[in-house]
């Protein structure tokens, strides 16, 4: 498994319908920060991925669902279970924090 | 193109000046805003001082002492630290300097204003960084909270973005800028309101304003505004080290308050010293 890549396209049947809770990092090619925080979320997707389904957004190709998520600030990591947040993280955060927040 | 550039001339960042100094470096600190220590009167619990010592002066001779030993030491504002191809460039009130390595020692001070709000629309309309988030405000209204340099050059980010930006000194002097679509309002502010992100600032006098967004850059970038748009993690603000100052970014050192736990000076010069000694490691590797 990879980091999955989550669109307006597919995103209902990978999250909303999603057994596993789900990790979205929602981010840009141009933000700088986020391209330190992906490292951290595929490091995580390689611990977790048995029990916990990784995606990412890419903002610009999918304003849509940043605004679904009310988004407006990148990097933001969410955790999804059955549809609903149950925790957001703004800016780059720690591995251990994140998965903290997954148990 | 310096070795190591220490953000922060407090007992962290000179400790950290004087290891690589005196490992043939060339080293310079960039500091503006007042340390901690400079503010204490008297320091007692410090080892070597029979009678304690005053804070101020034990901070100067710090800085002295970096000088003697042939520190570049410059009283200059950081508005910005950004990545380049061989390593990092600060931008300050009076230039810019490339250097491989950073080290923050920025002390303890957040950049967090005590307005009811900010917290909780954080990621929802409240922004530290402009050049990350100001994409979501395009065509929009937004705010931008201080009045310093660090406030101009965070609206100048937005300047080609949002639709018109109102920059809020909540109180502070008006700065001297002036552009087509930035007004300045001084009022103090209350409050900030809306239902799930900003979207209204109501202030002391009772008037209100709407927007869509307020960017936090009151008075002097802290270590903890340089790391978020570096993407260097933090932690309640805190930058996050490992036991060697290492962030997540190689290259960049944390040491001193900025890094939280005690707030103290035995633990600042302890941390210095591993940054500084990190960076000289580092710095040898990559020539």
């Amino acid at each position: 498994m990879s980091v999955l890549k989550i669109t307006s396209e597919n995103y209902k049947e990978e999250v909303l319908e999603s057994n596993k809770t789900v990790l979205i990092d929602f981010y840009a090619d141009w933000c700088g920060p986020c391209r330190m925080m992906g490292p951290i979320i595929d490091e995580i997707e390689k611990e977790v991925s048995n029990e916990i389904k990784v995606g990412k957004v890419n903002v610009d190709e999918n304003r849509d669902l940043a605004m679904e998520y009310g988004v407006m600030s990148i990097p933001t990591i969410v955790i999804i279970k059955n549809g609903k947040i149950i925790k957001t993280f703004v800016g780059v955060r720690d591995k251990d924090e994140i998965k903290e927040a997954l148990k | 193109m310096y070795d190591v550039i220490i953000i922060g001339a407090g007992p962290a960042g000179i400790t950290a000046s004087l290891y690589t100094k005196r490992a043939n470096l060339k080293v310079a600190i960039i500091y503006k805003d007042k340390s901690s220590l400079e503010k204490t009167e008297k320091i007692e619990n410090y080892y070597g001082f029979e009678n304690g010592i005053d804070g101020k002066k034990l901070y100067i001779t710090g800085i002295k002492q970096a000088q003697n030993l042939g520190v570049e030491v410059k009283e200059e504002e950081v508005i910005k630290v950004e990545m380049t191809s061989n390593g990092f460039k600060a931008f300050t009130s009076k230039g810019e300097y490339n250097s491989k390595t950073i080290i923050f020692a920025t002390g303890s001070k957040k950049n967090k204003p005590k307005i009811k709000g900010i917290e909780k629309f954080e990621g929802k309309g409240v922004s530290y960084c402009a050049v990350c988030d100001g994409f979501f405000y395009r065509n929009r209204s937004v705010s931008v909270l201080g009045s310093g340099n660090y406030a101009i050059s965070e609206t100048n980010e937005l300047i080609n973005i949002a639709n018109d930006i109102t920059i809020l000194t909540n109180g502070e002097k008006v700065p001297e800028f002036r552009a087509d679509n930035v007004k300045i309002d001084t009022k103090e502010i209350k409050e900030i309101h809306g239902e799930n992100k900003v979207e209204e600032i109501e202030f002391k006098d009772g008037t209100k304003i709407e927007t869509d967004g307020i960017f936090i850059a009151q008075g002097v970038a802290s270590s903890s505004d340089f790391a978020k748009k570096l993407g260097v993690i933090t932690k309640n603000d805190n930058i996050v080290v490992n036991e060697n100052m290492e962030t997540n970014i190689k290259g960049i050192y944390a040491c001193g308050d900025c890094t939280g736990g005690l707030l103290q000076i035995s633990k600042a010069v302890y941390e210095g010293t591993k940054a500084g000694l990190q960076a000289i490691r580092y710095i040898r590797n990559i020539n």
